[in-house]
């Protein structure tokens, strides 16, 4: 019998993902050998240096971990900050903060449905490309994504780290006015998000199906943001100061990089594909229906479907922006007071790619002594691993850039934000 | 014009430590893009595609800072490579936020991030990208303001000097008629000091302008420190002002350095 041939993997620079990582694959003929995600983002030690600062500098400070999702970092230092110190805001800022988080969904759902994972599936190195083909769709998207930025810069003065996000609210909330003036581009929204979940639907997608356990968070009546429990489909349900009792990081040494997993359960889903099946039933039922009508299942256990899940996110954060918009009136003041005391405090939100969890341990003089930031593609990394791990066999027969190019997909279900992870990740930068 | 069909010019995209948040602003761009796609080759630009086409590239837009001795090397790479090398953002500009480890023991942040410090390789310094190659033009925010990014890619291929003005952001704020929230709120704003380009976001959202653009040309921070301390800001207070996102900008180093001896 001949000796089966050894094939490696190997994508140097991982793109369309947000940051720097690599990926390594062994194979010894259709066997698996070994699976690496690598993260070379260099650190940046923000849980070191956010140490001496005031809480009140935080939401600037930590936007800076992710261009891409910085209110997802200000919501979750803004809430763990204000549980520390019990500070409760006003309703109106509540509804805000909703609407904030709308516009980042959309844009970054948009950034990954249209720009960054289509192309894998229609066979196109990026939305460039593939707007020689199919301009009229790359603009859908462009401008669905520019509706979300519409909102974010409404109400933070720009898309990228907004401005106007404070513990306790805001420093200044919109009129009435200006936020009735995104009514007919967040209608068009809406349309554009149904047609984005007929278009994505269509794509061919691999049979692939894990058992995974997702976790989300999960609130009483609304399809989570800001509020709730942390709970996966195995029973976990927690407060979020229970977070770290339940969850550790796990240093891996063939990965060189640090995992979390759910203690004495192991690896663990956040993102789109855990709140959909975790939160189906709080989806308006514009988002439901359009889930039923191109046959996504509950649970959606194909990671590759992925795409479809942010989609119908895509219809939800269009649908509860506009009813946000509806409901508003302005709050009597743009943030409550908030009074300096030691204290220490945690949340957890929802990032456009899953839970991130944040807690600051204050001084007297509001001084920060302590923080910890878990974002939510530390929580997955293990779990894309593994998808992978199973993944690659299926596929081990194919060619070897067919297989590197469907490992990237594989990753890229994930929407991973290496920049983001790379705050709190051990990470071994290799010397030769 | 020549009978010959002209090459596109080729725009390449590179990343060192950074949030990805200045490269996104291209993405950003969505009324643009495709116009930009139109008129240039996007030879290499990791975050939106996995075409990446080997250089020399006419134009080379880089984001982050310098933190690791791989990457001081690989900048060196780049410089080569890029015929017009553009800096973009507080990091590439100044070191960044990660810039605040300058001040303390790298090996102690290390320590408190990460419990196997063996494993990490960085340098006790994040750096700009200028300390270590000639930079041709330097992009200022944090983010960059994605139509000074147009502007500037537009004026490089048309070989004009870009419209990028130096002044403060007190100009942009007095040109869009607001109320000076510094005089009439006493609230401590960094706008006399700091470089135009946002359009005066922070005081238009009743709140101090925080630096992210770094220094203006020629800024008077020692005035400005003294105008904080009859606002009732103590030593520790402006230092932290001037320790933001553009923190080791020589001009913002030497105030906060200056308010924390005294």
């Amino acid at each position: 019998m001949s000796k089966p041939q050894t094939k490696t993997i190997k994508v140097d620079t991982l793109a369309r993902v947000e940051g720097e990582g690599a990926l390594y694959v062994k194979l010894k003929g259709d066997r698996v050998q070994d699976v690496k995600l690598k993260i070379y983002e260099p650190p940046r030690f923000f849980e070191a240096f956010l140490r001496g600062r005031h809480f009140s500098e935080l939401p600037d400070l930590v936007a800076r971990i992710c261009g891409i999702c910085p209110i997802a970092y200000q919501m979750s230092a803004v809430h763990a900050i204000e549980n520390a110190l019990g500070v409760a805001v006003d309703p109106s800022v509540r509804l805000l903060r909703r609407l904030f988080y709308c516009g980042e969904w959309i844009e970054s759902h948009t950034l990954h449905v249209y720009m960054l994972h289509a192309p894998d599936f229609l066979g196109y190195p990026d939305a460039i490309a593939l707007a020689h083909d199919h301009r009229s769709t790359v603009e859908q998207g462009l401008r669905l994504k520019k509706a979300g930025n519409r909102i974010v810069t409404l109400m933070g003065g720009r898309e990228i780290h907004p401005v106007s996000a404070a513990v306790g609210g805001f420093y200044k909330v919109p009129s009435k006015s200006a936020l009735k003036e995104l009514t007919d581009e967040l209608k068009w929204a809406l349309d554009a998000s149904l047609a984005t979940v007929r278009w994505v639907s269509g794509f061919d997608f691999p049979e692939f199906e894990q058992n995974y356990e997702f976790v989300s968070l999960s609130h009483p009546q609304e399809y989570p943001f800001n509020e709730g429990r942390i709970v996966s489909n195995r029973g976990l349900d927690i407060a979020a100061s229970e977070y770290e009792d339940n969850f550790t990081e796990q240093h891996v040494e063939h990965s060189n990089a640090l995992h979390s997993v759910l203690r004495g359960h192991g690896s663990y889903m956040v993102g789109p594909v855990a709140r959909f099946n975790l939160n189906f039933n709080k989806l308006p039922e514009v988002a439901k229906q359009a889930a039923r009508d191109c046959g996504l299942q509950v649970p959606c256990n194909n990671p590759f479907r992925s795409i479809v899940v942010r989609a119908v996110e895509l219809v939800f954060a269009c649908h509860e922006a506009l009813r946000v918009i509806g409901e508003y009136e302005p709050p009597p003041a743009p943030r409550a007071q908030t009074p300096s005391c030691a204290a220490t405090g945690q949340a957890a939100t929802e990032a456009p790619r899953g839970l991130l969890y944040h807690r600051y341990k204050l001084d007297q003089a509001g001084l920060i002594t302590a923080a910890k930031i878990v974002p939510p593609t530390s929580q997955n990394q293990k779990r894309i691993e593994e998808d992978l791990w199973h993944f690659v066999s299926e596929v081990a027969t194919l060619p070897t850039e067919a297989i590197t190019w469907k490992c990237e997909q594989a990753v890229r279900n994930y929407d991973p934000c290496i920049s983001c992870a790379t705050h709190f990740l051990r990470l071994h930068v290799e010397r030769e | 014009m020549s009978s010959r069909i002209r090459r596109k010019p080729r725009l390449a995209v590179f990343k060192f430590a950074s949030c990805d948040g200045c490269q996104l602003s291209l993405l950003d761009a969505e009324d643009e893009l495709l116009g930009v796609a139109g008129a240039i080759d996007i030879a290499q630009f990791p975050e939106a595609s996995r075409a990446m086409l080997k250089g020399p590239y006419d134009i080379g837009l880089v984001e982050g800072s310098i933190t690791t001795h791989h990457d001081a090397q690989r900048i060196q790479e780049v410089r080569r490579q890029c015929k017009t090398l553009i800096t973009i953002g507080a990091c590439a500009t100044a070191g960044g936020i990660q810039a605040l480890r300058n001040w303390k023991d790298v090996d102690e942040f290390i320590r408190v991030v990460y419990a196997t410090p063996r494993y990490i390789s960085t340098l006790k310094l994040s750096t700009p990208i200028a300390e270590h190659v000639p930079v041709d033009f330097e992009l200022r925010g944090c983010p960059i303001n994605k139509y000074q990014l147009i502007e500037l890619i537009t004026a490089t291929l048309a070989g004009r000097k870009p419209n990028i003005p130096t002044y403060s952001v007190c100009l942009e704020c007095k040109r869009k008629g607001n109320v000076c929230i510094a005089v009439a709120k006493g609230v401590a704003c960094l706008g006399p000091v700091t470089h135009a380009g946002c359009g005066a976001i922070c005081p238009s959202f009743d709140r101090g302008c925080y630096g992210c653009y770094g220094p203006m040309e020629s800024p008077n921070t020692g005035s400005l420190s003294n105008q904080f301390h009859i606002l009732g800001q103590d030593n520790a207070e402006i230092t932290r002002a001037f320790r933001g996102f553009n923190a080791w900008s020589w001009q913002f180093r030497k105030a906060g350095e200056e308010s924390e001896r005294t």
